[in-house]
């Protein structure tokens, strides 16, 4: 996965500021491109548990979201960048969150918040819950902590919007939307008599080898 | 009455939205409200009949929190048991994990010393409060009010978790009970931080209610809407403040009297008509209530241990036994079933949830209501969904 | 409030010939409750929630338990005497029966008119397997509605007589009764690097065949 390193700009960022000080703004289309999308990035109104509670926290006035572009919480998918996948996603709900996650247009992100998003957290041995979402759908950012303190949920939001700004118009570090032979829907698990099936999907995850010894 | 015919309308959501022909009425539309939806309860799910916007028929769905927090019970320790308890209704982490540690006491037989005793009520008393708060901002957020009380909610609450998160580590999941005690006592400038607070809070609620309480677009929404019987509360169930906003005198801490409640002197605010603006009032009163327990505790704590000397916590085996133990959570009476078989895991862990006993009448208080009062009078009912779904 | 037994001795001089007994509790709590038999679970209920005195209109907690089967190992001293005229010879002749399990509900009853309480019954199914029919006590608390629907779900007693009895917490189509003592889990997370314990049990139980050898990767599609 190497990369030949971009060229150096013909303008330093020096100069640049110099200019702006005069009242010109040099910039380029793909930094015009990530500003836009990192500074306004809408999360979707989709919590499912405890820390839902703290993702709200993070909206309300001591910690304020809004600072960071996150102004409203969208209810419809439609309208919403970012799915904040708060609290434990039990198999009954697992397939409504990958709809909700085809329904949203791209630019789209995922944030895993909490240990229960990650991997199943502290109701791992579950019958009923999904061992994480990364089996579904793919994750941009995972926020360990049960629940993560708001400024956690902050943090993730600064990381995601480090990673946008990092992303280039073409090549390997082009968005996913961007890569033409990157998948666009992701299957939705259907309900069957002991688990979902599919139980994971295997282009987005795959399980850790393990060596399993005979008889071990 | 009716009998669902038609196909499910095609659509790449999947079978949401029937149409349902009725003798009567004609077509009627079947709508799923939820498992993702604006009102900010969680994961629930009402499968809604409507004639116009007028429901005809509604079925609660629930179980897309279910994470079998009951089978883990089983194949956990007793004390290890209690951090998932804070899960359970995780708004109010304190009472869970008081009504558990109240629970495995009855069940072993152990005692509590008097200052874990006023700091469990203490902090009961706080949880009420911040529950009550943000039951109001979320039922104003819910009827269209966005954001603007639920900010003012939250201010609160935050104060309010500032001084869970200095006595026991966390905001949310404190994890502060244990058999025979407390797990902490108080660090210095806590009660002081408490009191401050305490006294402060009767001139925020007075700010609230000036804004909400007499306002007319609160009144409107909510009043005789989702009427609830007094009849039909006791048969169903109800606990909390949805009982005693129907009329019936039921409050656990006056009824059973455990831990030192005995002790104050509070008065139990009751309805009149039982709609959701009498559940919002009571649950106002009982907030003016709370604060009254909260400083006069305050000022009775006295010093001491918060853990009883002879209360084990490694190897902690009670004697085989089943019991069934309460208390008057926030949004109802939260109980533990549990039964011991003499084993360091309890042989069976059940939880008695408030809020979904009850969602039982949720039916009876939305039939005839429109679609916008179905979800004031959800939010009224005060669920939340970790515990309806354990 | 009335002790388990004097309820008792009251059911049963109103109707006579229902089955109710008294199921003590060990322990310090001291909860004794009340066996009840299916066929006149339903009357008693009503008696209790209807009698003046006890007036348990609120049931407040239905709970399901599973006792599974349990394996019973007997012993008899047989003794023999000695035709010789010496001290009798004693064997010992172990038998094992399988006693059969069976599935629980228990009722919390409490009083909101008379604030009193609890009078805890009990219902008991005849076996696990397909005997597991137990009557509703919704009719009599309405209450119970929701609850025995869970009861039904993770435990798979059928109430007769429930208005509307389905899965509640489970979707539809799922076949198991996981609160059980004996529901396996499906095997979705067994992927840790170094399974031990209970993880290493779960997965050796699921694992259809063995792979090769040491050192072998298992890539699960």
């Amino acid at each position: 996965m190497t990369e030949p390193a971009p060229p150096s700009p013909p303008v330093t960022d020096d100069e640049r500021a110099e200019l702006r000080r005069h009242g010109i703004l040099l910039t380029s289309i793909e930094e015009l491109y990530n500003w836009g999308r990192s500074n306004s990035v809408w999360p979707l109104q989709f919590g499912l548990a405890c820390c839902a509670i703290e993702m709200i926290a993070a909206s309300m006035a001591r910690f304020d979201i809004a600072r960071f572009g996150s102004e409203v919480f969208r209810p419809s998918p439609r309208q919403a960048d970012l799915l904040i996948v708060s609290g434990t996603v039990t198999k009954k709900m697992a397939p409504q969150v990958v709809r909700l996650w085809n329904q949203m247009p791209e630019p789209k992100y995922c944030f895993a918040m909490g240990a229960c998003a990650i991997s199943g957290g502290p109701f791992k041995q579950g019958y009923n819950v999904l061992k994480g979402i990364d089996r579904y759908i793919p994750v941009d950012i995972y926020i360990p902590g049960c629940p993560p303190r708001p400024e956690a949920l902050l943090h993730a939001l600064i990381t995601l919007q480090e990673k946008i700004r990092g992303q280039s118009l073409s090549g390997r570090a082009a968005p996913r939307f961007l890569q033409p032979d990157a998948a666009c829907a992701y299957p939705v698990p259907e309900f069957g008599a002991h688990d979902l099936e599919p139980p994971r999907n295997p282009e987005v995850w795959q399980p850790p080898a393990t060596a399993r010894k005979e008889g071990a | 009455m009716s009998a669902p015919d038609a196909a499910p309308l095609a659509s790449p959501a999947g079978p949401v939205v029937r149409s349902v022909h009725d003798e009567f009425h004609g077509d009627l539309l079947e709508v799923s409200m939820g498992p993702h939806h604006p009102s900010t309860h969680g994961v629930f799910r009402m499968v809604v009949t409507l004639d116009g916007e007028t429901i005809t028929k509604l079925k609660p769905v629930f179980g897309y929190l279910h994470r079998n927090h009951e089978k883990i019970g089983e194949n956990t320790s007793y004390l290890g048991s209690m951090p998932y308890t804070d899960r359970l209704d995780y708004l109010c982490s304190m009472t869970n994990n008081w009504a558990y540690a109240l629970a495995v006491e009855r069940l072993s037989g152990q005692a509590v010393p008097e200052r874990a005793e006023y700091l469990r009520i203490i902090l009961a008393e706080l949880t009420r409060l911040l529950n009550h708060t943000c039951l109001a901002g979320f039922l104003l957020q819910d009827s269209g009010a966005s954001g603007t009380p639920l900010m003012y909610a939250f201010r609160e609450r935050e104060r309010i978790l500032d001084l869970f998160e200095a006595l026991s580590g966390s905001r949310m999941m404190c994890n502060y009970q244990r058999f025979g005690g407390c797990r902490a006592d108080a660090p210095p400038g806590w009660l002081a931080a408490a009191g401050a607070l305490a006294d402060g809070y009767g001139a925020f609620l007075d700010e609230f209610e000036e804004l909400l309480t007499g306002n007319e677009i609160v009144m409107a929404r909510t009043q005789g809407v989702g009427r609830l019987p007094a009849a039909l509360a006791v048969d169903a169930g109800i606990t909390g403040p949805m009982l005693r906003a129907a009329g019936v005198d039921y409050d656990l801490r006056k009824v059973d009297g455990y831990g030192l409640y005995p002790r104050f002197a509070f008065r139990v605010p009751l309805g009149a008509h039982g709609d959701t603006y009498d559940r919002y009032m009571v649950r106002v009163l009982e907030m003016r209530e709370s604060i009254k327990i909260l400083q006069e505790a305050l000022r009775q704590i006295p010093a001491g241990p918060v853990m009883d000397p002879r209360a084990r916590l490694r190897g902690f085996r009670p004697k085989p036994g089943e019991v069934y133990s309460r208390i008057e959570g926030p949004k109802g009476e939260i109980g533990f079933f549990l039964i011991s078989d003499g084993g360091p895991n309890p042989y069976r862990y059940r939880v008695r949830p408030p809020s979904f006993v009850n969602l039982t009448i949720l039916e009876d208080l939305c039939l005839g209501h429109t679609v916008a009062d179905a979800v004031v009078i959800l939010g009224s009912v005060d669920i939340v969904l970790g515990e309806v779904d354990r | 409030m009335e002790t388990p037994e004097e309820i008792r001795d009251r059911v049963l001089a109103r109707l006579p010939g229902a089955a109710v007994a008294v199921v003590a509790n060990p322990g310090p709590a001291a909860q004794h409750s009340l066996l009840l038999g299916p066929a006149d679970a339903r009357a008693v209920a009503a008696f209790l929630r209807d009698d003046p005195s006890l007036r348990l209109d609120y049931c407040s907690n239905v709970t399901g338990v599973d006792w599974p089967d349990k394996e019973v190992v007997e012993t008899t001293k047989v003794s023999t005497p000695d035709p010789a005229g010496g001290p009798p010879r004693v064997t010992e002749a172990k038998t094992r029966r399988i006693q059969p399990g069976c599935l629980e509900v228990v009722y919390h009853l409490y009083s909101m008119a008379l604030k009193h309480g609890p009078v805890v019954l009990r219902l008991r199914t005849a076996n696990r397997s397909d005997q597991v029919e137990l009557p509703s006590l919704t009719p009599v608390w309405r209450s119970c509605e929701f609850q025995e629907r869970e009861v039904f779900d993770l435990f798979g007693v059928v109430f007769s007589g429930h208005p509307d009895l389905r899965r509640i917490l489970m979707w539809d189509g799922f076949a198991d009764h996981p609160m059980r003592r004996d529901y396996v889990e499906p095997d979705d997370y067994e992927w840790e690097p170094t399974p031990h314990g209970d993880v290493l049990a779960k997965a050796t139980r699921h694992r259809a065949a063995a792979p090769a050898g040491p050192g072998a990767t298992e890539a699960r599609p």
